[in-house]
């Protein structure tokens, strides 16, 4: 029997829920950046003034864990330069103005694949990342040797405002069950859930259709409690297993595809397109139309906005992705990349900036964390430099979904003081090593 | 275009803040404080008040002392005001009324660095520091048109019975606030609905009291039920034991402070030399509470050292 682990309930507030994507016009210019993903930068294969084409290699894998870019718009090269990411890292970025054609690379065809070895290689030549997330190297979390006991299809979508994983799995469906029927072919897989919250019926009917009568998936409905698709949550609501403390899922057996990414697989896997766009949702207090735009990577978020209708109000904070992990950015030149899955723009009404008030010990967040994590003792080893508190606090098991943060009515920054305890821990163990 | 705000997520935030919470508390306690008025009369109304302004300007004037940034706009002074004040009987003089709320704010809670920070429950302990202070505290006040001689808890020691819907309603001898179970109950299942307390500590605070009474008197119903609806076990279960900083934070927390305090409030109603034990009781949880956390701690997922 598994007990559901704690969570929140948050306003859904998915408002471009049936806002089928469209295809945004193409954008004069495109910047885009070598590092979308988690591990070494791509590094530039083409220099100012080369044309390129729809789906044309810009830049190859780096070495170790790393990923492929390809160019989204048809144009020249204009600039490549170093860009600072809204995560703090620095890596050069490829500009491109496009010519608006959108001609596509007429090297592309539809992979070859007679293998596991082939699909994994086709996997990163498609430049695919974790498009949910973090951006974690597809090709990498499949390079395994040993059985996957259970391929787990996130499908939770649990942040608010963010539609775009619901509608890719009602329009792509076929491409989703299509990239599960190869990779059952190809891998040993004991079975596949696909983990949807129930306030997506439409998604759930649709994939549940599409499955047909395949025995090895299975759809598997969750409530829609917040951080729902938080991968070690979402394998313990739908196996039951628990992935121990520093270690990956496929320590367990599992492998966990964002459904968007799965959907991707599907289809290039039909049409050898890389990946050079993406179903992004436009929402937020500040947009006038919100609506799911589809967009090539690259593309400009005040382009983006623009194609949304811009703004009824100033916008006075954009954030990618949802509102419980996602990030600020510092102006609106930035980049849609791959694991961008929505835009937000709040007017100065939701850019909440609230004071800061005692704690008033209400434990709330600590009944409110998936992990059983004690935030407030966090912070008290975080200003004792306490390192043995702050890890038996739980720290280091802290996924920053935000729920302590959340609840809080003293309004305290939890989650920003877990994330300074896990970087002191880190840092600690390091010198501790040497 | 002007700079956009940068801020570490999350970036939404639930309605609840320590005000909202403590206006919930003073809301849960309206019909009590009503119930009071009606029964004990306008005095028990000016006690009320009395306790409430007092604790509020001590904590103002505190706090300008110290220079600290004033902290009243919280409503947490109101609170253990407007608590003491129904935890004491309506024949208290308004001089003790306005000491024992200085008590409170200055020492209890000020001292120890205000809101979050005081060991024990302000209220809780100012009320026991009267009942030592001002002994003529221990001799309850009665209905205003009642001629009754000792409260249900006296008048069970003596070995007679009052009648149970007189002390459901509140119909009897006590503090001002603690005898309509009715009103309490109000205002408890109120601020369970609202998310502010869980139902854990009451349950078993109360549970307990009458599981250890029915069990020491001879398994007798009736028995159990005198205990339960007598002296301030609801007002202490529902408001004073369930105050966040002086109690567990889990459920599991929650649930050995409610047994611990219903074991000793049976022990001191029926061997000790009060009539009434739920004070002392919460008190005394309140100083084991930092351990009862410790013991409590939720298990962390996936961690296996």
């Amino acid at each position: 029997m598994v007990f559901y682990l704690k969570g929140v309930h948050l306003p859904h507030r998915k408002n471009t829920a049936n806002f089928v994507p469209v295809r945004m016009t193409v954008p004069k210019s495109v910047t885009i950046p070598t590092s979308m993903h988690i591990g070494a930068p791509a590094m530039p294969i083409v220099k100012k003034g080369d044309s390129v084409k729809v789906g044309t290699l810009i830049a190859d894998a780096g070495n170790g864990i790393s990923a492929p870019i390809h160019s989204s718009v048809s144009g020249t090269v204009i600039e490549i330069f170093d860009l600072l990411m809204s995560n703090g890292s620095t890596a050069p970025a490829i500009k491109i103005e496009a010519d608006g054609e959108q001609t596509p690379d007429e090297n592309i065809q539809v992979p070859n694949v007679a293998d596991k070895a082939d699909l994994v290689k086709a996997i990163k030549n498609s430049g695919l990342v974790g498009l949910g997330g973090a951006g974690f190297p597809t090709y990498a979390k499949l390079s395994v040797e040993r059985k996957i006991e259970e391929l787990v299809i996130n499908g939770a979508e649990c942040e608010p405002y963010i539609t775009s994983d619901s509608l890719t799995m009602e329009q792509y469906s076929d491409d989703i069950v299509y990239a599960l029927e190869t990779l059952l072919k190809y891998f040993d897989i004991g079975k596949v859930i696909i983990g949807i919250e129930n306030n997506k019926q439409k998604a759930i009917k649709i994939i549940q259709s599409a499955i047909k009568d395949n025995e090895k998936i299975t759809v598997k409905i969750l409530p829609s409690v917040y951080p729902q698709g938080g991968e070690k949550v979402l394998i313990y609501h739908t196996t039951g297993k628990v992935v121990p403390e520093g270690k990956l899922p496929i320590d367990v057996g599992c492998v966990v595809l964002n459904s968007t990414t799965t959907a991707f697989i599907g289809k290039y896997l039909k049409t050898g397109m890389p990946l050079i766009e993406k179903t992004v949702t436009v929402d937020g207090s500040a947009v006038k139309e919100p609506k799911n735009i589809i967009a090539p990577i690259g593309t400009a978020l005040s382009d983006v906005f623009e194609f949304a209708g811009g703004f009824k109000t100033e916008p006075k904070k954009v954030l990618y992705g949802g509102p419980m992990m996602g990030i600020t950015v510092p102006n609106m030149s930035y980049p849609i990349i791959k694991n961008t899955n929505a835009v937000l723009a709040f007017d100065e009404k939701e850019t909440i900036i609230s004071k800061t008030t005692a704690c008033i010990r209400c434990g709330a967040c600590i009944n409110a964390c998936p992990f059983g994590i004690n935030p407030p003792a966090i912070a008290k080893g975080l200003k004792n430099e306490d390192f043995e508190q702050m890890k038996s606090a739980g720290a280091t098991l802290c996924m920053e979904c935000g729920c302590c943060s959340y609840v809080c009515p003293a309004s305290r920054p939890l989650v920003a003081n877990n994330r300074l305890a896990k970087q002191a821990l880190r840092e600690h163990s390091k010198k501790e090593g040497k | 275009m002007s700079q956009l705000h940068i801020s570490s997520s999350p970036h939404i935030h639930t309605n609840k803040t320590t005000t909202s919470i403590m206006l919930d508390v003073i809301i849960a306690l309206l019909p009590a404080t009503i119930a009071g008025f009606l029964i004990f009369g306008l005095k028990a109304l000016s006690i009320v008040l009395m306790c409430i302004s007092v604790c509020v300007i001590s904590e103002v004037l505190f706090n300008k002392i110290v220079k600290k940034e004033d902290t009243t706009d919280d409503l947490s002074a109101v609170v253990t005001g407007l608590l003491l004040g129904l935890n004491l009987p309506a024949t208290t003089p308004l001089w003790q009324a306005a000491v024992g709320s200085i008590f409170a704010i200055v020492l209890v809670k000020c001292i120890f660095g205000g809101i979050g920070c005081n060991l024990v429950n302000p209220a809780i302990t100012a009320r026991v520091f009267m009942l030592i202070a001002f002994t003529d505290l221990a001799k309850p006040a009665f209905p205003v048109d009642s001629v009754a001689t000792a409260t249900p808890l006296v008048q069970l020691a003596e070995g007679s019975e009052p009648n149970l819907l007189d002390l459901f309603l509140g119909n009897c001898g006590g503090a001002i606030g603690e005898t309509s179970k009715l009103a309490l109950l109000i205002g408890g299942i109120y601020l369970i609905i609202k998310g502010v307390i869980s139902w854990v500590m009451p349950m078993s605070f109360i549970g307990t009291v009458f599981i250890f009474s029915f069990l020491v008197k001879d398994f007798s119903l009736t028995a159990a039920l005198y205990q339960v609806l007598s002296g301030g076990l609801f007002i202490g279960a529902f408001f004073m034991a369930t105050d966040y900083v002086t109690s567990p934070a889990t459920p599991k927390g929650k649930a050995i402070f409610g047994i611990g305090a219903g074991i000793i409030t049976v022990l001191i109603r029926l061997w000790g030399i009060y009539p009434e034990g739920v004070s002392f009781a919460i008190l005394l949880m309140n100083i084991l509470n930092p351990y009862i956390n410790i013991w409590s701690r939720r298990k962390l997922f996936g961690r296996t050292k």
